[in-house]
Order: C-alpha cells, then structure tokens, then sequence
C-alpha cells in the first residue's frame, strides 16, 4: 500500500455560511436596508431595548425585526406590538442565528419597503460570535446586573461586535455596578469599542444610540 | 454549543475539498483555530465524531492546531503575542492594543488522503 498524501488546502470553515451573509449584505445594500443586529446574555434585556427602538423609530423610517429563540414566539408577540413587522425564528435546539436562517426568514418580505432591520439574536454570549449575519452593526448588550467582568469572560462576542451597549443603567447605583471598571474591561478586550449606556426604562442613552445609526446611514449612503 | 455546527461545516468543507482532490478516502483533517475565534477545542473533536458519523469520513482524524492571539503595539510598532489574553495589553510595555492580528482564524489547512 502506497504512502498517504497530503493536500494544502487553506479553506475557511464557515465559508458557506459566510457566503450566504455576503449574499445578504449586497441585498441589503441594494434595498438600501441598514442591518443592526443585537447579541448578549438571557435576560439583558435585547427585546426591551428592541422594543422602544422600534416605537421610537418607526414614525420616521420603515422599520422591521427578526428575533430568535430557542422556543416560543414570546418576543415577536411583545415586538408586534410597537405595530412594526417583526417574525420569530425558533432554532429549536440550535443556540445561535446563521445567516441561512436570515436567509430563509427574508424570502417572502420585500426589502424595498424596508429602511432598517433588526436582528435580535438567541440570548448567548458564545455560540452567535462566529457567524456574520450579513449586518452593518453588531451591538453587544451588557447589563449592569451582570458583573463588570463579562467582557474578559466573553472576549470573542466582544471582538467580533461593533458597539457595546450597557443596559439597565437606571439601575447602576442599586446593584454596586462599578462603571470604570466595565468600561476598562470593554476596552481590554476590544481595544476603542464605542459604548453606549442605556435604560429602556428611562429612555436615557436611546437617542443617542439612534443617532449613531443615522450617522451610520449618512457615512455608508455618502 | 456550537462547536456541532462547526463540525458540520468541516464535513461538508472536507468532502468537497477530497472530491476535488479525487480522493476516496481522507485519513486525517488538519483544522487551525484561534485562540479568539470562540471554538473550545474538547467540544470540537466530540463533535466531529458526531458530525461525521455517517459520513465517508467517519474513520478520519481530527487534528486541531491551536493558535494563540497577536496584537499590534501602537507604542512598540511590533506584532506581539497576547500574553494577557482575554486584556489584549502589549506583552512588552503594557500598552493595550490597537488591532488584532491573528487569533481569530477557523479554517482547514490541509488533509491527509488515502492514495
């Protein structure tokens, strides 16, 4: 019997699912949509954020969302209610969003009456990091009930979002949360992170994390 | 766990790359994951023995090469290994990085094929 060979061969692992993102970003690019997807933890607070977002947004722009979940259709309904399209993806057993499952979720909407989209993501700090959406903005939520020392636990969520948002900051000063010491730990392990802190009780920080997806606009539609 | 899903791309990945190759067998499937690329190396090898069970590559072997984080130093100017990973902090004066380097890869590089 003949000696083994060995072939170099360099290929990406998640080469289909990053060619289906690449897929939906130009979609995106054509209608025009502005993509913001939403990563972190269970329970800090994605669908709260989500929903004023959509409330205060949709008087001005055609406005829509995806969330998934394991299981239940729990948040769409929740979503439904600021009166924007919204759809439920249930992963059943898988605890991330690829992008076929945008994909897939998108085939029977028309982009063209869309302006932004929102992707909220399973509550998960591990498994969403490797698959690109096909979004122009991924947010990683914390909030200060969590401990200061989730970005060091979580650094590859960290690394591949584009802003950090703190939530629940209206809380701040019930729970101890050490502000200085989140915001050295975000910048540890992403290096000039933009971070926005929030409170979708209160409604501090939203206007100021909307603006950054109007400036967004402007820069990419420029 | 999302180590499954990885798994299930490198089956697919492998076996087009070995029909290309024309190759009716592969024997071992060399993989580099980053240190920052969110794969934990034990779930990836349970996995693959799932992924690939009822596969033609269900007698292969699954070799991980392991590859650390490097950072650019904006004060050295200099490609640095992270030794304070997950602190992406210059392992020579402390200054925190500007950029990743390398660390965040997931790819397969080669495969071992049954002449």
């Amino acid at each position: 019997m003949s000696e083994p060979r060995i072939v170099e061969v360099r290929r990406n692992i998640l080469k289909e699912n990053d060619a289906v993102a690449r897929r939906l970003r130009e979609r995106f690019q054509t209608y025009g949509v502005q993509v913001v997807s939403l990563v972190s933890s269970p329970g800090a607070g994605k669908t709260t954020i989500l929903e004023r977002l959509l409330t205060d947004i949709s008087p001005h722009h055609r406005v829509a969302a995806l969330v998934g979940d394991l299981a239940t259709e729990n948040d769409a309904a929740r979503l439904a209610r600021s009166g924007s399209p919204v759809k439920q993806i249930t992963t059943g057993t898988v605890c991330h969003l690829d992008a076929s499952m945008i994909e897939r979720a998108l085939s029977d909407w028309d982009l063209s009456h869309l302006d932004q989209l929102f992707i909220e993501n399973v509550g998960n700090l591990v498994c969403p990091s490797s698959f690109d959406l096909g979004e122009d903005l991924r947010l990683v939520l914390l909030s200060t009930t969590e401990g200061e020392d989730k970005p060091l636990k979580y650094p590859t969520i960290f690394n591949t979002a584009d802003v950090a948002v703190v939530t629940k900051i209206d809380l701040a000063e019930f729970v101890g949360f050490d502000r200085d010491l989140m915001l050295r730990n975000i910048q540890a392990v992403r290096p000039n992170m933009p971070v926005f802190e929030v409170s979708a009780r209160t409604g501090q920080g939203l206007e100021a994390l909307n603006d950054l997806f109007v400036r967004r606009r402007i820069a990419q539609s420029a | 766990m999302h180590e499954l899903s990885i798994a299930l791309s490198i089956v697919d990945g492998v076996l087009e790359e070995a029909e290309r190759h024309g190759a009716a067998q592969v024997e071992t499937v060399f993989v580099r994951v980053g240190e920052l690329s969110g794969v934990d190396k034990d779930a990836l090898l349970f996995s693959y023995q799932i992924a690939s069970q009822d596969t033609p590559l269900r007698n292969s072997r699954l070799v991980i090469e392991e590859v650390g984080v490097v950072i650019h130093c904006p004060a050295c100017n200099a490609d640095l290994p992270a030794h304070s990973f997950p602190a992406l902090y210059c392992a020579n004066c402390g200054t925190l990085a500007d950029r990743v380097v390398e660390g965040e890869q997931l790819e397969i590089t080669r495969l071992e094929l049954a002449a």
